[in-house]
């Protein structure tokens, strides 16, 4: 069994509430931080750690915390990212109920390293229980002395806040995060400024995601060299993985980072292979937005190396035959799923979620999704998979946010490694079975 | 159709708003506006008519307009009246995988709805959203603040028919006490 650091008391009864978390070691990083630790001693050692993002994008945590600006006079904050959003990915929804403390915790002693005396956690609004179980923990904490003003007599002030969101996948992206949570409409920002600068009132902010800011956790207990001995070269520590669609055990894994993906996909101990023992077809790795890869290329490199639970791995071959570990959302379809039937809940997807501020986005999104729409239903031509190609590359880099991206590199991976599925379905329409016709866009 | 009742918080959701507001730095009271809204939502018979928008305008000291256009912006909020119970189903792919469309085709047979539409006796509302972060557990719906998860139609007719029985308004907030805050 892989070692486990967030998930290690998952199995304890009781490990929701204050007592029985703390009876298990809870709260010892703040300790330890407020203790024995100056703010820059904690920045150091998850600089040590290796930590890189988990909401997606894969930033190495301590030197983003390292781009904070401090001017004189003003607060700074850290907010958060629990917005959980993106299809395939719902690792945080599990932390947050299981162990809302571990959050708490990290919550705490991230922001002593931060300085910053007022914090918030953004959630979803579609995570209204979990929210109540985190507002709950916040209480307890208040109560025990670990939050307020302070803390264990160490002198540091912390209040801690759950907002919820209105439902918006945009709303996951860090600035429209906090236009959100200023109130507003989740329109993205134009950056810079980024929100180490300019961020939450426009005033310095980090936004960190909710697996990042847990693993603070034992990175402070443990140390942050302990916490780099786990994975493989920059792929450090463990990661929280989704496992969902046609596997016997879907669920969220705590795995080391380095384990084979198909150690990950067939052994007992995780996903326990595909469900009917049908063979595999393809899995998207990392949630929606990231290249979704054939069996073969899933399974080893295009250079036929196994390929690995890690950043590096994973992306081995860049966009040709590769993928990305993203947000950690396994989506493993089987033989006889259609891949240009799920491409498009994806298109649906990206499209309902555009905030519609820049064109190619906005245009472009629904776009893709009607033309997909006209594919399945048996009236798509050749010349519209190639019309598809070239949409999704229009979009791409060439809007204000990543979302433009996440909505292009579905839709160009699927043609990349699938194009044959799409011609069948223009050779064959006499054969197409009934597609459910949802209205094109509800918004 | 407009609430004829008086638009007013009940006193323990006023206390709650309080608490709200104060959760952000002076002058910064519209932070506090999507969780208003949501208690708004549940107060008032499940969505957000003009009047009760202007409302809420006026408890937070912000223009009408700053309400209207977050209010159309996200999807949980309803800009049309809803029946008491809301399903909605998520459709995209890890639960379309595991059979979400099936689902919603058995939702509209046994209620004799299509998406988007309300029960005459106004029970019901049937909806599709997407991914709700219970992409493990698939297919699922949530109704009120609930999951519920790897949906059979088994269990979805027995969930329909306790829904029914009950007869109440399910809200993003049940459960949500001022205790909490
Ligand atoms: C469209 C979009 C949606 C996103 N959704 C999320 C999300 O739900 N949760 C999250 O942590 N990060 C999300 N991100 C990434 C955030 O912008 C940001 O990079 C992240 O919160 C930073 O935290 P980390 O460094 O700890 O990963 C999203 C990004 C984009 C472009
Ligand atoms: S890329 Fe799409 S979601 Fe992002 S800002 Fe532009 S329109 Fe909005
Ligand atoms: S795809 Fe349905 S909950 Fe995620």
């Amino acid at each position: 069994m892989g070692k486990k650091l967030l998930l290690a008391n998952d199995h304890i009864p009781g490990i929701q509430s204050y007592q029985v978390y703390r009876q298990h070691g809870g709260y010892a990083s703040v300790e330890k931080a407020l203790k024995t630790m100056k703010p820059e001693e904690v920045l150091e050692e998850v600089k040590k750690s290796g930590l890189r993002g988990r909401g997606g994008a894969g930033f190495p945590t301590g030197m983003k915390w390292s781009f904070l600006a401090k001017p004189e006079g003003v607060p700074r904050y850290l907010v958060c990212n629990a917005d959980e959003s993106e299809p395939g990915t719902f690792k945080d929804r599990y932390l947050m109920s299981r162990i809302p403390h571990i959050l708490v915790e990290g919550m705490i002693t991230s922001s002593y390293a931060l300085g910053a005396h007022t914090s918030y956690i953004y959630i979803r609004g579609e995570y209204y229980y979990v929210a109540q179980i985190l507002e709950k923990a916040i209480s307890e904490a208040y109560a025990n002395g670990w939050l307020g003003k302070n803390i264990q007599g160490s002198g540091y002030d912390l209040d801690l806040y759950v907002q919820v969101g209105g439902g918006a996948y945009i709303c996951g992206e860090e600035t429209a995060l906090l236009e959100s949570l200023e109130g507003k409409r989740g329109n993205p920002r134009i950056k810079p400024p980024f929100p180490a600068i300019a961020g939450l009132y426009g005033c310095p902010t980090v936004v960190n995601n909710v697996e990042t800011i847990s693993a603070v956790v034992p990175i402070v207990n443990g140390g942050g060299d302990a916490y780099a001995a786990i994975g493989v070269g920059k792929s450090t520590g463990t990661k929280l993985i989704s496992a969902s669609g046609h596997i016997n055990k879907p669920g969220v894994y705590e795995i080391e980072m380095g384990i084979t993906v198909e150690d990950f996909i067939y052994s007992d101990e995780y996903c326990g292979g595909i469900i009917n023992g049908k063979k595999l077809k393809a899995v998207v790795a990392g949630g929606s937005s990231v290249p979704v890869l054939p069996a073969d290329l899933i399974i080893t490199t295009a250079a036929g190396e196994k390929r690995l639970m890690t950043y590096e791995s994973l992306a081995d071959g860049g966009f040709a035959t590769g993928t990305m570990l993203g947000s950690g959302g396994f989506i493993v379809m089987d033989e006889d799923t259609s891949i240009v039937e799920n491409l498009h809940t994806f298109a649906r997807f990206y499209h309902h979620e555009s905030c519609g501020q820049c064109s190619p986005c906005r245009e472009g999104t629904g776009w893709m999704e009607k033309i997909i729409h006209k594919i399945l239903d048996g009236h798509g031509t050749l010349e519209d998979v190639d019309l598809l190609w070239e949409i999704q590359k229009k979009i791409e880099g060439n809007t204000i946010c990543p979302l433009g991206d996440a909505a292009a590199w579905p839709v160009a991976s699927a043609i990349r490694h699938f194009r044959a599925e799409f011609e069948e379905y223009v050779k064959n329409s006499s054969q197409i079975k009934k597609i459910r016709h949802y209205d094109l866009i509800n918004h | 159709m407009s609430t004829s009742k008086e638009i007013k918080f009940s006193n323990e959701a006023l206390e709650l708003v309080a608490k709200m507001i104060s959760r952000y730095p002076e002058g910064k009271q519209k932070s506090a506006l999507l969780p208003v809204l949501h208690l708004a939502q549940a107060e008032f018979d499940g969505w957000l008519s003009p009047e009760v928008m202007d409302y809420v305008a006026e408890l937070l000291s912000i223009q009408p307009i700053e309400v209207y256009e977050v209010a159309s912006f996200y999807s949980m909020f309803n800009l049309k009246p809803v029946g008491k119970c809301l399903l909605e189903v998520c459709r995209t792919s890890s639960c379309w995988l595991r059979g979400a469309n099936e689902i919603v085709e058995h939702i509209e047979k046994k209620l004799g709805i299509k998406e988007g539409e309300t029960t005459p006796d106004g029970m019901f509302t049937l909806k599709t959203v997407e991914c709700l972060g219970s992409c493990g557990t698939a297919p699922m719906m949530m109704c009120g603040a609930q999951f519920h998860e790897n949906l059979t139609f088994q269990k979805v007719d027995s969930i329909l028919d306790q829904l029914k029985s009950e007869g109440k308004r399910k809200t993003y907030l049940d459960d949500v006490t001022v205790n909490h805050y």
